[in-house]
């Protein structure tokens, strides 16, 4: 809901008025010994790319991170807060956190407060418990884990892509090369996704984060 | 022991009250033909970017009152700390107060931890409060500052989401100036190079943008020492006339003229001290 004070002339551009959103393509997949996660890198005020570097893949701990997609605004605070309270969690605990326990807590504020949010969230990461886990929150606040997801709003052009070539018990490098392919596939029909691929993947190691830049991406038949 | 309050407690957050009355008098006074009052805006182009030593934030100094210019050499870089300033764009009021807000709070901040408040600090702080208000405090800030971290560089929009980069563009002319940063920005410039290139973003949102103008405020922020470049640059000197419109004497003929002196007596005289002890 938009003052409507500010609708005056053409002095003010459409753009300066209407709120940030992260368009966006995201997507996660787990593999025997962890995740791979991905994201694109554009955040767009209504038709103008207001950032086209953003970093999606936000850290929550030391193994779990979340692939941020709906209103910048609303996805930040949440993920700031939900960062305080595993970190909190964490050193009552005196142990890594689940990454069920990291999206319980983003379901729980999801869900809470989904007539205010506008907020479309993966969670995935590694624990010592369970391995390699994803967990999707869309919007409305729903939690389910699932072995790959994707959101956002260029999502809908891939489903396709990855039902049909998604395999159960494929390697790490196999993973990568499916998700840099499935977000390629995107950012290209989804005009509020593009601009680089950001790659990360959390295991019992640590996490590996990797950028693929637009000349760089796979190419696929250009009709 | 009675006690009378003379306040009324605050029930928090925003009161809408005046909303219906406003709704109605927009309504009656567009019936009459005429506009309500718009809110001052900052219409604006604000820009910064982090070169080798530091940061140097731009803006322009047009302040707007929907198509008439209300303040042609307003202020828009605020003061948050020592090592820290910002840029706003969107409602001047809003972003004024709210700079100035953030700037106190910081303060009370960087005597508490003893030591000088950090750029992320500040960043977090203005964001909490924007996305607290959700949106409808219309500030849209650009934030730098050097710290023990080095340089820093922030992008805050209304609803509260930030971005942290190399350089960053707000404010109606913010495309303009984008342009000349995606054409000649550079990882680490020099100073004057880096000024040049802020000039001219500022620049292009004051001849490309109607919402922009007058002249080009810089900020260069280095580790412990800030040059506060108001004006930088006068890009929209006011010219002199070239002709004289008085009109010389004689001009109009004189027909008749009568003088009445008016004697004035002074009846009393009293002087009052004001107490200033």
């Amino acid at each position: 809901i938009v003052s409507t004070f500010n609708n005056y002339n053409d002095l003010y551009p459409d753009w300066t008025q209407t709120e940030v959103s992260t368009g966006t393509s995201i997507m996660a997949v787990e593999f025997e010994g962890g995740v791979v996660i991905g994201a694109d890198s554009r955040t767009t005020t209504g038709a103008y790319i207001a950032n086209r570097v953003t970093d999606k893949l936000t850290p929550i701990h030391e193994r779990i991170f979340c692939c941020r997609s709906g209103s910048a605004a609303d996805t930040q605070a949440i993920a700031d807060a939900v960062t305080y309270q595993l970190g909190f969690h964490s050193i009552e605990l005196d142990e890594a956190p689940l990454v069920q326990t990291a999206a319980s807590l983003f379901r729980d504020m999801c869900y809470r407060y989904r007539e205010e949010l506008m907020a479309g969230i993966i969670v995935a990461g590694w624990d010592p418990r369970r391995g390699g886990q994803v967990y999707t929150v869309p919007v409305g606040g729903m939690m389910t884990r699932q072995p790959v997801s994707v959101g956002g709003s260029g999502s809908s052009y891939i489903y396709g892509y990855v039902d049909s070539n998604y395999r159960a018990g494929m390697s790490k490098e196999e993973c990568l090369k499916f998700t840099a392919e499935a977000l390629t596939l995107a950012m290209e029909r989804d005009g509020s996704s593009g601009g680089v691929v950001r790659l990360a993947v959390i295991s019992e190691q640590g996490v590996e984060r990797q950028v693929i830049l637009g000349n760089q991406l796979p190419k696929f038949s250009t009709v | 022991m009675a006690s009378v309050s003379v306040c009324q407690y605050h029930s928090g957050g925003f009161s809408f009250e005046n909303c219906k009355r406003n709704a109605l008098l927009e309504a009656d006074i567009n019936k009459l033909g005429f506009s309500s009052p718009a809110a001052r805006k900052t219409g604006t182009t604000i820009c910064g970017v982090v070169y080798k030593d530091g940061v140097v934030l731009g803006a322009d100094t047009r302040a707007t009152e929907g198509m008439v210019v209300a303040d042609k050499n307003c202020s828009k870089i605020h003061y948050i700390s020592p090592n820290i300033y910002c840029c706003g764009a969107g409602t001047a009021a809003d972003t004024e107060m709210t700079t100035q807000i953030i700037s106190s709070n910081l303060e009370l901040h960087s005597l508490s931890t003893g030591r000088l408040p950090r750029v992320t600090t500040a960043n977090r702080m203005l964001k909490q409060m924007l996305f607290r208000y959700q949106g409808y405090i219309g500030a849209a800030l650009v934030l730098g500052g050097v710290d023990c971290n080095g340089p820093h560089l922030y992008s805050i929009y209304p609803h509260g989401s930030t971005d942290k980069l190399p350089y960053v563009t707000m404010g109606s002319g913010s495309l303009a100036a984008m342009a000349v940063f995606e054409d000649r920005y550079r990882p680490n410039m020099e100073e004057e190079e880096a000024k040049r290139l802020v000039r001219d973003a500022i620049a292009a949102g004051i001849f490309n943008d109607l919402g922009s103008g007058s002249n080009i405020d810089l900020c260069v922020i280095t580790k412990g020492n800030v040059d506060y470049l108001r004006p930088h640059d006068m890009a929209n000197k006011k010219g002199v006339r070239t002709g004289s419109y008085r009109y010389k004497h004689g001009t109009t003929g004189v027909l008749t003229k009568a003088v009445t002196p008016l004697n004035l007596e002074v009846v009393e005289e009293s002087v009052q001290t004001m107490d200033t002890s």
